[in-house]
């Protein structure tokens, strides 16, 4: 069942915590109406669903609507965790899981998927009391991060969607404030700002992983573990360390704290891609069948596995059936648009080689090679990516090396680039990427796959297409040439729904940026091909202004943000999520 | 007070109580009576009977499922989750502890002793259902003779 909660943006009459805007998701009838009584007898504003994709449905239409969601571990038509994962991914809402089941590995799993806090049922209404304290705790670290790069010209800054905490609520209390700003006073070595100033003039802003900024991080992780061949028990080794990371990153206005947090989320990413390793994936083509969200993913991390030398390139490709299609529109468009014309293929070649690992040499030679319509296209837009990089960016050269699977990460990059690539082909500097246009999405990845177990933010990644294409303005012309490719390519009312994504991504608002990649991807890829990937829940979400998709290889990025764990064939998807990271 | 009305309060407490100490219900119900307000004067009502919905179509589900040609243990598993969950949610205790046993056979695929434990656990269930309703017709005689319900007591 789904009640709209009453004024949910409206702004707040009461005091926090009166007044928080709670999600709950429970397929039990008897706990909803349970929960929602004791949530509201705390005074706390309460929508209840009796199912999660409800939930996320509600979630994604009010970007912003709410400050925390509970939720059910056991719920039919969703595994709980996948929608922790999810919420957390999209939206970036503190979650709290619950369950009759008390057992340590849930409670564990719970945390380790990102919850913030486990509730044994029965539940008690005290329980309920303080489920605001999450909030709050999330809140604080945002308005720091904010400080951190409050001056910075350009920077975008979103709206966090914490719109009870304005001026008049959040900063009434501004003792409360008082302490974090002591904290960040000793762990940061920026100059101090007026925290008050700072944070209640402007919007709440965050840190937004911007691709570039990424491949920064993951660049400097790879430095620290250069010799390791596994980066995966690298980030997850006590040496790769926040201050280190840092260190290397040279970013001035990035704190330590948004490092570390990254830097968590990155592990968790990793070693969920390490899970899904064991399994083997062999997918053909696009499948219309439901997809199995675990093969899926372990397809991925499989494919992401450091030991990539071991795939071959047809694995690779076989397993992102579902960004090949749209990688094949994209591919032989940029073929036949780039100006630089052949040369792409034949210059990312060696262009990518010094700088790609071993593993992914092995993926994007072949794709390069073998350019066809129908094949590797996915793996050439990386290739054209990083040959591009490759000539004149040293850092991404860097960043190639991280053959980590950041699939979901780089899904979700690929839709923060969506927004900057309309600037950067004007000027072709990844610097600017962070400076000028920081990409609004901030940690949203709602690429990661629904049934990820970990839940990692990171909000992007080194897409080939945009990071790159900045730098190189190779990208632009495939990329204004691809719109009208692109509409011939897809159905109009695809296109249109991959604007609207597209638009989607412009907003200046993470919380409106952000599609669900099941949703981005399904417009592509089910429009425009019969084999159909079994994406369920394809919905639109109202979009803002189309102008800044034009430019940009609508199909790349829909293919990168797409959650890869819906696709059946995985093939392709560790090309994808290299060459993205790569680039 | 009239003594009418006194004796039946005290029939309305004597009921509720024997439900506490026979272990039929537990806290968890008293946190649902304090839940009850003027806003929500049938709030404990409503939400019981949502509680007996839902948890007669999980019988009938299980019932179904353990008549199987070959029982699927995980969906009967599932089932067995839902209901314990549901159960702990008004505090009907006995109907907690009738799942968790049910669902200890249910693991061990013992088809037997699950079909024993599914019967255990309905006769819970209309336990609790005739005590309940037991204790919601004194209410309402209560109410209707122009008395109040006893402010309930956690200790009892």
């Amino acid at each position: 069942m789904m009640e709209s909660s009453k004024g949910f943006s409206s702004p707040r009459s009461t005091a926090f915590p009166a007044g928080l805007r709670v999600l709950v998701v429970d397929d039990d009838p008897t706990w909803l109406k349970i929960l929602e009584k004791m949530l509201k007898k705390c005074s706390y504003e309460v929508t209840t669903c009796g199912l999660a994709r409800d939930a996320l449905k509600l979630l994604r239409e009010r970007k912003g609507g709410y400050d925390i969601v509970i939720s059910d571990v056991n719920m039919p038509d969703m595994d709980g965790f996948k929608l922790l994962e999810l919420v957390g991914l999209e939206m970036d809402l503190p979650v709290i899981m619950m369950s009759v089941d008390g057992e340590t590995s849930r409670v564990k799993k719970g945390v380790q998927h990102g919850a913030c806090d486990y509730l044994l049922k029965p539940i008690r209404m005290k329980e309920l009391r303080n489920i605001w304290q999450h909030v709050f705790r999330k809140r604080i670290h945002e308005v720091r991060d904010i400080e951190s790069h409050e001056g910075l010209e350009g920077l975008q800054v979103t709206q966090s969607g914490f719109d009870q905490f304005d001026d008049g609520h959040f900063f009434s209390g501004e003792d409360m404030l008082t302490p974090a700003k002591k904290r960040k006073d000793l762990e940061n070595k920026h100059d101090e700002k007026d925290f008050t100033d700072s944070s209640s003039s402007t919007k709440k802003a965050r840190v937004v992983w911007s691709v570039d900024l990424h491949q920064k991080f993951v660049k400097a992780v790879n430095l620290i573990g250069y010799d390791r061949k596994d980066v995966t028990c690298l980030v997850c080794s006590a040496e790769v360390g926040p201050k280190k990371i840092l260190d290397l990153m040279n970013i001035p206005w990035l704190t330590r704290e948004n490092v570390a947090s990254h830097l968590q989320k990155y592990r968790l990413y990793l070693s969920r891609l390490q899970k899904e390793n064991d399994l083997k994936i062999s997918y053909g083509g696009m499948k219309h069948s439901d997809l199995n969200p675990q093969d899926a993913a372990r397809a991925l991390s499989r494919q992401n596995s450091i030991n990539f030398e071991q795939n071959d390139a047809t694995n690779c490709n076989s397993r992102i059936s579902g960004n090949n299609l749209l990688i094949q529109n994209l591919n032989s468009k940029s073929n036949e648009i780039n100006p630089r014309g052949t040369t792409i293929t034949e210059k990312s070649s060696p262009g990518i080689s010094h700088s790609l690992s071993p593993l992914e040499q092995e993926m994007k030679f072949p794709a390069i090679d073998g350019i066809t319509p129908g094949s590797y296209s996915w793996r050439e837009v990386p290739e054209i990516q990083f040959h591009q990089e490759n000539a004149g960016n040293q850092p991404e050269d860097c960043f190639r090396r991280v053959a980590v699977p950041m699939g979901g990460l780089q899904n979700h990059v690929q839709i923060d680039q969506l927004l900057p690539v309309t600037s950067i082909s004007s000027k072709a500097q990844l610097p600017n990427l962070i400076e000028t246009k920081p990409l609004n999405v901030d940690y949203a990845i709602s690429s990661f796959t629904q049934a990820s177990p970990v839940k990692t933010r990171i909000d992007s990644f080194p897409v080939p297409t945009k990071i790159h294409t900045g730098n190189q303005q190779a990208i632009q012309p495939p990329s204004t040439n691809k719109p009208s490719m692109e509409s011939q390519a897809f159905n109009p009312s695809c296109v249109t729904n991959l604007e609207s994504s597209q638009r989607n991504f412009s907003s200046t608002t993470p919380e409106s940026a952000f599609t669900s990649p099941d949703e981005v991807l399904q417009v592509g890829w089910l429009q425009d091909y019969s084999t159909c990937l079994g994406l369920q829940n394809i919905e639109f979400p109202d979009f803002g202004d189309p102008s800044m998709v034009a430019e940009v290889p609508m199909h790349l990025y829909t293919a990168l943000k797409f959650d890869f764990e819906q696709l059946s064939d995985q093939s392709e998807l560790p090309v994808i999520n290299q060459g993205l990271f790569i680039a | 007070m009239d003594p009418r009305l006194r004796q039946m309060q005290r029939r309305w407490t004597d009921c509720r109580n024997s439900l506490f100490r026979e272990g039929i219900l537990d806290d968890m119900f008293m946190e649902l009576q304090e839940l009850q307000d003027e806003r929500n004067p049938d709030f404990i009502v409503e939400t019981v009977a949502l509680f007996f919905t839902n948890s007669e179509n999980l019988i009938r589900d299980l019932y179904s499922e353990l008549a199987q040609q070959n029982v699927g243990f995980r969906r009967v598993d599932a089932r067995i989750h839902q209901l314990k969950g549901s159960s702990s949610s008004i505090g009907a205790k006995r109907v907690t502890n009738a799942c968790i046993a049910f669902r200890d056979f249910c693991r061990a695929r013992n088809l037997t002793e699950c079909l024993r434990c599914l019967q255990q656990l309905k006769e819970e269930l209309l336990l609790v259902k005739s005590k309940l309703e037991t204790l919601f017709e004194l209410e309402n005689q209560l109410v209707a003779a122009g008395g109040s319900i006893p402010r309930v007591q956690r200790s009892f």
